[in-house]
């Protein structure tokens, strides 16, 4: 319940900045649409009709705020559906906004932080993210991210493009074929877990009952997290599709920790690799701020969306359009449809 | 070591240690602080209340290029250079950013002395090589181009 009240109001006191943004949008916009209006009128009688064309195109207003709007909806759906708003974000908005793909990975990213920072301490606090869990596989995860990042700012964008999409159409295979194990029954800790003291009860509120858990396969856990790490900070995809069969299949974390500490795992990995992009300059405010608080709201709603659309519905729309979007990234990066 | 404890939260039955819930309330406050300080500052910047150092009409020229394509074609610094131009609109969201960037290694850094005085050096180390990352990550030293 306290969760549930600490989440609303800071999605409420997003939705007010929502409105607040889009006023202050659309009041900048209207301005400046005025003064091109203004400009074109002079140029027109002027005589140079070439300056007016110039003014044509779409104002700038238009981008941040579809942005918003598209991110509204991915927000919508991204809950329901199991996934972090950033795989969606990131081959979506490269394939059909004109911005370029470094501000829209840093944007990507800064997405996929925010809702992991806003999620992370109710899912702590109701124990639905273990921290001794987490804090190994972060560590790891969160130095590997750097070199993605670094690789992904230094790497030429069509081949970034190109093995974006390649990498979304995997993860579109992955969340068709993966398996999901809600309650793993692991016999026994492997000899790092036990080191490391990762293991513990957790409350299922849904069964109504107390699962003891522990892992196993830490090691290899621990390796796959340094690979998430590195496509964290190449993509700027936040990784959460990764995260969760990792933990869940790999390691035999109970399904609803798996989730809850992978968004949690998020919010470390990606606060390391956002560092990268924001010194390289590649974090633009107006592509990232208006992104952040959309998928915010969008979450919002999305909470209670799940309880009214089938989970399933929502997932096979969640995997078209990552199908749509990675054919798309393919496209793009190869030349075929640039 | 790893002995939940419990927090009589929810008629007793969530195990939550207290380094956990330390940390879910160092994140809530910053995570709070972060998207006020963003929303402020976007809204100063967009609204034009706030003069931008690149004027919102010229952006769809300029955002289709790669970053460092963008701070050449605008003189806008890399690295920490933004704290300097908080003036300028276009570097006050950047505040908000910077702090939901920087509020898990404030949380890190208050684990720390709850490691140490429970006497548990892998996670005290762990936490302290996660603040070092975080450290390096936001000093801007690691460098890269096109």
């Amino acid at each position: 319940m306290k969760m549930r009240k600490s989440n609303f109001n800071v999605y409420a006191a997003a939705l007010g900045a929502g409105i607040m943004l889009g006023a202050a949008i659309y009041t900048s916009g209207a301005l400046a649409a005025v003064n091109a209006g203004g400009a074109v009128a002079a140029a027109n009688a002027g005589g140079a009709v070439a300056a007016a064309a110039e003014i044509a195109p779409l104002a700038w207003w238009v981008w941040p705020l579809s942005l918003f709007a598209l991110c509204f909806v991915l927000g919508m759906i991204a809950v329901p559906a199991g996934v972090g708003g950033g795989v969606l974000f990131v081959p979506i908005v490269s394939g059909f906004f004109p911005f370029h793909l470094d501000f829209v990975r840093g944007a990507g990213l800064l997405v996929a932080l925010a809702s992991a920072v806003a999620a992370s301490p109710g899912l702590l606090r109701a124990g639905l993210a273990d921290l001794r869990l987490a804090l190994p596989l972060a560590l790891l995860a969160s130095a590997s991210s750097i070199v993605g990042a670094l690789v992904g700012l230094a790497l030429p964008a069509a081949a970034v493009q190109t093995a974006l999409g390649v990498t979304i159409l995997c993860i579109v295979v992955l969340m068709w074929l993966a398996k999901k194990s809600e309650f793993p029954n692991i016999q026994q800790s492997d000899s790092l877990a036990a080191a490391l003291g990762i293991h513990g009860v957790f409350y299922d509120a849904v069964h109504r009952r107390e699962i003891t858990w522990k892992v196993h396969r830490t090691p290899l856990g621990l390796g796959l997290f340094v690979g998430i790490g590195v496509l964290a900070g190449l993509f700027g995809l936040g990784a959460g599709w990764a995260n969760v069969p990792a933990l869940n299949l790999v390691m035999g974390v109970p399904l609803r920790l798996s989730a809850g500490s992978s968004g949690f795992i998020l919010s470390i990995v990606d606060s390391s690799a956002v560092w990268v992009y924001i010194n390289k300059g590649a974090v633009l405010a107006i592509i990232a701020a208006p992104s952040v608080i959309g998928m915010m709201l969008g979450a919002f709603i999305g909470a209670r969306l799940l309880t009214i659309v089938k989970a399933s519905t929502i997932r096979s729309l969640v995997i078209a359009l990552l199908l749509l979007a990675g054919l798309r990234a393919l496209a793009k990066g190869t030349g075929v449809w640039a | 070591m790893g002995v939940k404890q419990n927090t009589n939260d929810n008629a007793g039955r969530i195990h939550v240690s207290p380094e956990q819930l330390r940390y879910a309330k160092v994140l809530n406050a910053g995570m709070r602080a972060g998207l006020v300080v963003l929303v402020a500052g976007l809204f100063a910047y967009v609204s034009g209340l706030v003069p931008a150092h690149v004027p919102l009409e010229q952006l769809p020229a300029l955002w289709t290029l790669s970053a460092p394509e963008y701070l050449r074609a605008t003189g806008m610094p890399d690295g920490w250079g933004w704290l300097h131009m908080l003036d300028s609109g276009d570097a006050l969201p950047l505040v908000g950013i910077a702090i939901l960037a920087g509020v898990s290694g404030v949380c890190f850094l208050v684990l720390l002395p709850l490691y140490f005085s429970n006497r548990d050096p892998i996670y005290f180390s762990i936490a302290a090589l996660e603040i070092g990352v975080l450290a390096l990550a936001a000093s801007g030293i690691l460098t890269s181009g096109h």
